[in-house]
């Protein structure tokens, strides 16, 4: 089959909903476009146990250590669900985990962020793992099926993640005028960075309009969060918090909350390397990769060894 | 034995697939892929990865370079002898309607 008719064919696949499996005849194009984006996705759920973990040893209570450890346990799984689908696509965990930490590998930018006080934790199940559930609920129908399984997985323990946060926050907005305050100030600071984990304006997003194509995304940036803002304006009222725009205001003819302008400048500061915490960061995940570097050559040398007196012995 | 970007020589722990098995009397599934150096480790790291909420009450772990696949490309040839086979199914045979109705 001449390359044109297998692109063809692939595209009636996708047309059909079908899925793309590893071993499949695919585009060089989409397989690239899959490494980048799936890998980003992996190595954002890495990186997001970071801001997460720095409060572990200090969470209020007992349970809500626990829940902690729980979530972000949780999202060292993710990242390896996703690190696995990504490796059928041929590249090694190696690889996409040095490109990462040595390399030029993006992630989310809303990591990018500190967590100065607890109920960032509160703040960040709410919003930013409400926005990763619009988000991962759209790919689980990606086109591509290791991508798509691994989205289904995920997206039935982001409900945890997010009740645990929105249960949290809601507790403390109804608590003392300290810890309402508090509570206020964290959705304040997550407001904004989190509408921008969509990715740029649709216009701006070079990428989507491919992934659309095929199949990958089945909705624009944009799309993605209008929905996300939509729901979160119900869910701020019931529990008496304010979102930090005054733009915000419903619309009787497309049925949806307006916003206003997002800070996008800012967003390609942080994506430049700017952020608050893009450096401290990348020194963690380095200081973790290399300091861990024994515990994985001990463990294959006691692997190879325990292999030869096996092999000795029968 | 390849050179890590941070200069040191390290291997890469093997590739292992992981099956689970969901409920009691239910036939094994793929849930993906880890890595470790030995198959004790890789039941700890599938059981630690794919079944935290107890999605699966048994695993399999199979060293990923030991499957043997068939190739998408060969799927027609290789799949056709089923397709001629109509009386491979109940549908082709025909009963009388009598002895349809008792079901
Ligand atoms: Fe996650
Ligand atoms: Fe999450």
């Amino acid at each position: 089959m001449d390359e044109q008719k297998k692109l063809d064919e692939f595209q009636r696949r996708i047309d059909n909903g079908e899925k793309i499996e590893p071993k499949d005849w695919m585009p060089d194009r989409y397989r690239k476009q899959l490494i980048r984006m799936m890998s980003q996705h992996a190595h954002s759920e890495v990186v997001g146990m970071l801001p997460e973990g720095n409060w572990i040893e200090r969470a209020p209570s007992l349970k809500r250590k626990k829940v902690l450890l729980a979530k972000v346990q949780d999202e060292a799984g993710h990242g390896l669900y996703i690190y696995s689908a990504v490796e059928t696509l041929g590249v090694t965990r190696r690889e996409l985990v040095e490109e990462y930490i040595y390399g030029k590998a993006k992630y989310s930018s809303i990591f990018n962020y500190p967590t100065l006080t607890y109920a960032d934790i509160c703040a960040i199940g709410w919003l930013v793992d409400g926005a990763a559930i619009v988000n991962q609920t759209m790919l689980a129908k990606s086109s591509y099926g290791p991508y798509s399984r691994s989205m289904v997985r995920i997206c039935k323990e982001e409900s945890f993640h997010k009740k645990q946060g929105y249960e949290m926050l809601a507790k403390m907005a109804n608590g003392t005028p300290e810890q309402k305050k508090m509570a206020q100030d964290a959705v304040n600071r997550w407001w904004w960075p989190t509408l921008m984990m969509f990715g740029p304006p649709d216009d701006e997003s070079p990428n989507s309009a491919e992934l659309i194509k095929w199949g990958v995304k089945s909705k624009t940036n944009d799309e993605l969060r209008q929905s996300f803002v939509d729901r979160t304006v119900m869910e701020a009222k019931k529990i008496g918090i304010e979102l930090p725009d005054p733009d915000l205001k419903y619309n009787k003819e497309t049925g949806h909350w307006d916003y206003g302008e997002i800070p996008w400048d800012e967003f390609w500061e942080v994506i430049r390397g700017n952020g608050p915490m893009n450096r401290e960061r990348i020194r963690a995940r380095r200081k973790a990769y290399e300091e861990g570097a024994w515990v994985r050559e001990a463990a294959s040398e006691y692997a190879r060894k325990k292999k030869l007196r096996d092999e000795k012995a029968s | 034995m390849k050179e890590s970007a941070n200069g040191t020589k390290q291997n890469e722990w093997p590739l292992w697939e992981v099956f689970y098995q969901p409920n009691n009397g239910k036939p094994f599934e793929h849930a993906g892929s880890v890595h470790a150096p030995d198959a004790e480790m890789a039941l700890q790291n599938a059981r630690d990865t794919y079944s935290r909420r107890n999605e699966g009450i048994n695993l399999w772990v199979v060293p990923s370079d030991q499957i043997v696949a068939s190739t998408p490309e060969d799927q027609g040839p290789f799949f056709d002898p089923a397709n001629d086979k109509a009386y491979r199914h109940p549908q082709f045979y025909s009963v009388p309607r009598a002895a349809k109705k008792r079901k």
